[in-house]
Formats: structure tokens, C-alpha cells, sequence
């Protein structure tokens, strides 16, 4: 059942479209990321659902009551954000039950329930503290204590772990995740960070330029992007630039060398595209156990440089020569007994037809010059 | 030369340096912390000779011996005088009451209007500071002699009301305070994340004389303690408006006319009220120490 609808949500800032025919619906308890680079209008929308800012056009229902023009304070929605903004003058039971108090209920229901919080929070012992005695993590924790004290029937929460460390963050992403399934609440959120919304959300919706992109599940967003800003800016990707040598049959050339995408597009002969792949579809024959398929693509390279990024070996290869030629990342686990070819040597790469997502520049796709970042690419 | 040989050669350098510079610095050592203890007495005899030269001048007041009838110098006549004068306490007293008053008014016009300039409308910053600072432009004679001219005559015949003066007196030293009650909240606004705690508020279902009340003002008591003490300061010393809208009841015109009349006393007072802005700044220190520390910036610790 849909309990957070947005209809042509639209936000205008003087000339600047902020965001603009924004339509999402989303179900009782579903937790939904927007996911787009700053500026896109990720938070503006989550502002416009929280009431702090008024859409220009479009409306926005909860639980199916009309919200859009409601003040913040009547909506009941719970909000956390990246600066924590706990009451500095308040202890962390005080800024949990602050909620409660606004709604004038009786004191002896407000401690049990702020001692219920700090026990979902794991800090129950902390209830005394003020929040500069926390740290950035513990506070956190208290903001997202107090925003689900009210018992709100949408959660919000803007970019709530960019001010932690790494390791926090992972951490805390657990937690946040667990605590909404536990609570079954309906939970927005913010992140312009592609691994946290790949890891928490049951849909995504990646923004840019105020534009909705794509709507789906992470496995969906991840692979198979509908556009190529998606494409670039989930996970990382080489963009690939090449030549159509029969768009029907999904044939095209690739540093001179005749590869095939397994889907057929548009465009004539000798026009230029740019072939989008993922490094991890990517193999480098000889140096790990061989995964190709007889129908694979094969092409030979030079490699050029080799990095150590932990569990992951990412080699940057290069196909072809001249005006032709392209660099592509190739990642592969790592492992002690693997023979790492030196830079300078000849190698050869497999990928599958059906891992080639083609991007050209009249395919109507919006929000980036494939080729261009191809190019730029080089 | 090889590249090691270079490296030795510039380590070496290095070093010779650090060898030869780390005795210049100890030789320089005694030499700064003299210059710094020269300036410091320096200061501190500027701050205290007046001081101490008034103190001295307070107790050549004589006081007579009521069994030898002998007079005693030096003594504490001219103090004893002084809190023995019920215009003292009165002018005190009128001063801290109206001082309080100014205060409390004040603080109800600067803080909505701080908050809500940062909040909502930044761009009229400017344009409030500036007004705010008209008191500096205005010299308070002209300021006073405005108010009289307007508040003399209908419709808004004031100075002939019982209260009317004190009223106006009040409203002045409201503008006076302006320029050092706006900049104290706004600092004090500035250090906190006034828009995250408002919509924090918000979203918990606090309305706005909540959210001031409860999140906004709290968060401010250091400024607004700041801003009171300077506000307190200028009402308890000021003599101009004073003397034109209401006489010597006040404070001010109270330590001219004493000034006028005796010769010691005057001294007394001078401390006396020293004394009561350094407790005003004693107590401010004490009242603001919990405040420390609590206002947090996002991610800092």
C-alpha cells in the first residue's frame, strides 16, 4: 500500500529548478535512498516532504492525508540530519524525549519510552550526558533516537553519517538498517554516497539536475542503469570510446579490434559510441583462473598500470593505438599467488557481449555526453 | 658526487643549523620574557596608579575620634559617608531597576529579530547591523533632545506623565544598548547550527515560542549575558539623557552633582561602582561557565 506519495513534485529557487516532475510512491515501511551528486536536488526533496521548504508545483500525500502546504511541526515526521543538531542545552534523555513533551505526555510515559530508545541505541547508560560529550557516532545514534521518539510516520534522514569516519559509518549503516526493520517504518534517505544507498535501500532513486534518473531495486540500478548518468555514477565504469560496425548484429569495433554487444542498437556504420563496462565483468586472461566463455569478447592490450586497492587489483589496460585506442580499469581479487604481469606487457581481456551497455550521443539519453566522458576519459 | 653524498652533505647542513640556532633561541628566551614582563607592568601600572591614586584620595577624607575627638587620616569617611547617603542607594537602585528593564526589553526586540534575520531573511543582515549601530552615529545629546522634542507635545505628550520620563528613558537606553546586545546574540547565533535546531524543533512538533523559549534562548546565555553586563555597564555610568529626561535620580547625574559638592566622596563612589561592575563581570563568568563547550559543531569530536 503506498503510504509516502510525491505527484510532479516541482521546486523553483528564484530562475534555478531545484527539483522538477518528481513522482515517487512508496510503500508502508519501504526505506528508499535518493542518490545523486550535490546540487541534484536530493535534499531539497527530502526538505519538501519534511515541510521545511513548499513545492512550487505537485503534491505530496502521507498515509493518504494531503501534506504539501502543512506546516513542518503538524506532519509528524521525524527527522535526522548531517549536523546531528541535538540541543546542545539539553541532556541526551532530554533531547529524546523532547518530542514526547511538545506533545504534553505524562512524564512517567516519556522516561519509559526514552529508556526503551537508548536501549534500541545501545547507549543506556548515556542518558545523563549532554551531546558534546558524545561522540560523533554516539550522537548520531541520540539524533536518530529522538527523531523515532514521536513515532513518526515517515523517517527522514539527510546525509546522516557524512560527518563520521569510515569505520563508524559502516557501523552505523548496520544499525540504521536494522532499527528501520525492527520498527517496519516508512524511511526516506539522503546520501550522495553509492555504497551506503546500495547497501541499505529497497529502491533507489538516483537524481541529477533535478531530474528523477532511474527508480528501482539496487540490484536493478547497479545493473542494468537505464541511462548513462546511472550508468557512470553507480560503481565505477569504463566508458569506452568505439565505432558501430553493424548496429543491427551488435557489432562494433574497439581499438580496431571487432567486439559485439548482445543487444542491438542505433546508428550507422562508422558512427561513434561509447561502450559502457563494468571492471569487475572485465578479465585479464593469464593471471587468474579463466571464467570466458567460448562467446566472450577477446581483445589484446597493453598493460599500463597496476594498483593495490586492498582486496581488489585494478589494472588499467590500453586497447589499441592512436586515435583509436582506449583505457580501461580491469579489477580482479587479490590474492598472494597472483602473477602480476608488469606495466609495458602484452595481455588480453575477456567480457561478455551482454556486459557491453552501448551509449551514444543521439541514443536520447540525458544528463551525459557518453563519448564526451569517453573522450575525456583517455 | 653521488646522490647518498649530496644527502649526507644537506643532513649535515641540517644539522649544523639546527645546533647553531637552537642556542640563539635560548639566548633569546630571557631576553622575550623580559620584553613580555615589561609590557605587562607597563600595562598593569597604567590600569592601577589611577586606580590606587583615587583609592588614596578617598581615604585623606578625615574622620573624627569619638573618644579623643582627635581627627584620624587616613580613614574610611568618605565610604562611610557615602553608603550613609540615601540618594546613593536611591540613584543605585533607580539605575539597576531601569538597567533590568532595558535589558529585558531589549533582549525581546534583539533575539526574535537576530534569530529570525539569520533564519529566515540573511540577506538584511547588513541593513540591521547598521541600525543597530545608529547609536554610535547619533551622539546621545542630539538622541535626547529628539525624544524630548517629539514626547513634549500631542499626541504623545510623555514627559508630562507621571512615568512618562522613565519610560522614555528606558526606550533610550533600549537604542543605546543596541549595537552591543545585537552583536553579542549574533555571535552567540553564529556559533550554533540555528537552522538544524529549529528544524530539529520542528520536526518534533515545537511551534515557534517553543522553539525560542526552549532551544534558542538557552543556547544564548552566554551572549545574552555578555550583552547584559555591557547593557547594564553603559545604564549605571550614563549621564547625557539621564540628566535631560529625568534630573539626578539616576545613577550618572547622582556622582556629577556629588562630584560638584564634596570633595572625597566622589572617589568613594568611583570604586564603589568599580566594584559593582567587577561583580556584574564575576557574576557573568560564573553564570556563563555551564554554557562552555555546549554549543557543538557537527562532527568535531
Amino acid at each position: 500500500m503506498t503510504f509516502l506519495e510525491l505527484k510532479h513534485v516541482r521546486k523553483d529557487f528564484g530562475a534555478v529548478v531545484a527539483v522538477q516532475d518528481f513522482d515517487l510512491d512508496a510503500e508502508t515501511g519501504e526505506f528508499v535512498s535518493f542518490l545523486g551528486p550535490s546540487g541534484c536536488g536530493k535534499t531539497t526533496t527530502l526538505r519538501m516532504i519534511a515541510g521545511f521548504e513548499t513545492p512550487t508545483a505537485g503534491a505530496i500525500h502521507i498515509d493518504g492525508r494531503d501534506v504539501t502546504t502543512m506546516p513542518p511541526n503538524k506532519r509528524n515526521v521525524g527527522m535526522v540530519f548531517q549536523s546531528y543538531a541535538l540541543f546542545p542545552n539539553m541532556t541526551v534523555a532530554e533531547n529524546i524525549g523532547f518530542g514526547l513533551k511538545v506533545r504534553h505526555r505524562p512524564g512517567g510515559e516519556i522516561k519509559r519510552r526514552v529508556g526503551e530508545l537508548l536501549d534500541l541505541i545501545h547507549l543506556p547508560d548515556r542518558g545523563d550526558r549532554y551531546p558534546y560529550q558524545l561522540s560523533g557516532g554516539q550522537q548520531q545514534r541520540v539524533a536518530l533516537a529522538r527523531a523515532l521518539a514521536i513515532e513518526p510516520s515517515v523517517l527522514l534522514l539527510d546525509e546522516p553519517l557524512s560527518a563520521l569516519d569510515a569505520k563508524i559509518r559502516v557501523a552505523l549503516r548496520h544499525e540504521i538498517r536494522q532499527i528501520q526493520r525492527q520498527l517496519g517504518i516508512t524511511t526516506v534517505y539522503v546520501t550522495h554516497d553509492q555504497e551506503e544507498a546500495l547497501e541499505l535501500s529497497d529502491r533507489i532513486v538516483v537524481m541529477s539536475e533535478g531530474r528523477i534518473e532511474q527508480v528501482g531495486s539496487p540490484f536493478e540500478i547497479y545493473n542494468f542503469p537505464k541511462t548513462g548518468f546511472v550508468a557512470s555514477f553507480v560503481g565505477t565504469l569504463n566508458a569506452i570510446p568505439a565505432r558501430i560496425e553493424d548496429a543491427a548484429s551488435g557489432q562494433l569495433l574497439l581499438g580496431g579490434q571487432h567486439i559485439r554487444s548482445a543487444s542491438p542498437f542505433e546508428g550507422a556504420r562508422g558512427d561513434a559510441v561509447a561502450v559502457a563496462l563494468r571492471p569487475e565483468m572485465i578479465s585479464l586472461e593469464g593471471i587468474e583462473a579463466s571464467t570466458a566463455d567460448s562467446g566472450d569478447n577477446r581483445v589484446r592490450a597493453t598493460i599500463e598500470e597496476v594498483s593495490f586497492l586492498g582486496a581488489v587489483v585494478r589494472f588499467k589496460v590500453r586497447v589499441g593505438e592512436g586515435d583509436e585506442s582506449a583505457r580501461i580499469d580491469v579489477d580482479t581479487f587479490n590474492n598472494p599467488n597472483l602473477a602480476v604481469p608488469s606495466t609495458g606487457s602484452p595481455a588480453t581481456i575477456t567480457f561478455p557481449p551482454d556486459a557491453c551497455l552501448v551509449l551514444g550521443r543521439d541514443t536520447g539519453i540525458r544528463g551525459v555526453d557518453a563519448l564526451a566522458a569517453a573522450e575525456a576519459m583517455l | 658526487m653521488s646522490t647518498g653524498t649530496t644527502d649526507r652533505l644537506g643532513m649535515a647542513l641540517n644539522v649544523a643549523t639546527v645546533a647553531a640556532s637552537e642556542p640563539e633561541r635560548r639566548r633569546r628566551r630571557p631576553l622575550s620574557t623580559a620584553g613580555a614582563w615589561l609590557i605587562f607592568i607597563i600595562g598593569f601600572l597604567y590600569f592601577f596608579v589611577p586606580l590606587f591614586a583615587t583609592f588614596e584620595f578617598s581615604l585623606r577624607a578625615a574622620k573624627r575620634d569619638p573618644v579623643t575627638d582627635e581627627l584620624i587620616k587616613p580613614s574610611l569617611a568618605a565610604y562611610e559617608n557615602t553608603f550613609a547617603d540615601p540618594a546613593f542607594w536611591s540613584s543605585l537602585a533607580y539605575s539597576f531597576t531601569v538597567g533590568l528593564i532595558t535589558i529585558a526589553v531589549s533582549l525581546l526586540l534583539i533575539v526574535p529579530t537576530a534569530y529570525w534575520v539569520r533564519l529566515r531573511v540573511p540577506r538584511l543582515r547588513p541593513a540591521v547591523e547598521f541600525v543597530t549601530l545608529m547609536p554610535f552615529v547619533i551622539p546621545p545629546v542630539i538622541l535626547v533632545f529628539g525624544i524630548i522634542r517629539i514626547y513634549s507635545g500631542p499626541p504623545l505628550a510623555l514627559t508630562n506623565t507621571p512615568n512618562g520620563s522613565d519610560i522614555l528613558l528606558v526606550g533610550a537606553y533600549v537604542v543605546l544598548s543596541f549595537p552591543y546586545m545585537y552583536r553579542a546574540v549574533d555571535t552567540g547565533l553564529a556559533a550554533m547550527d540555528v537552522r538544524s535546531l529549529t528544524e530539529a524543533a520542528q520536526s518534533m512538533g515545537a511551534g515557534w515560542p517553543r522553539i525560542i523559549w526552549q532551544v534558542i534562548f538557552p543556547n544564548l546565555r552566554a551572549a545574552i549575558l555578555s550583552g547584559a553586563f555591557l547593557t547594564l555597564a553603559i545604564v549605571i555610568g550614563e549621564y547625557t539623557i539621564a540628566t535631560f529626561l529625568v534630573g539626578t535620580k539616576p545613577f550618572g547625574p547622582y556622582l556629577s552633582l556629588l562630584g560638584q559638592n564634596k570633595a572625597y566622596e566622589p572617589a568613594a563612589v568611583s570604586l564603589i561602582s568599580f566594584g559593582i561592575t567587577w561583580a556584574a563581570m564575576g557574576m557573568l563568568a560564573l553564570l556563563g561557565r555551564g554554557t562552555r563547550g555546549r554549543v557543538q559543531v557537527a562532527g568535531a569530536r
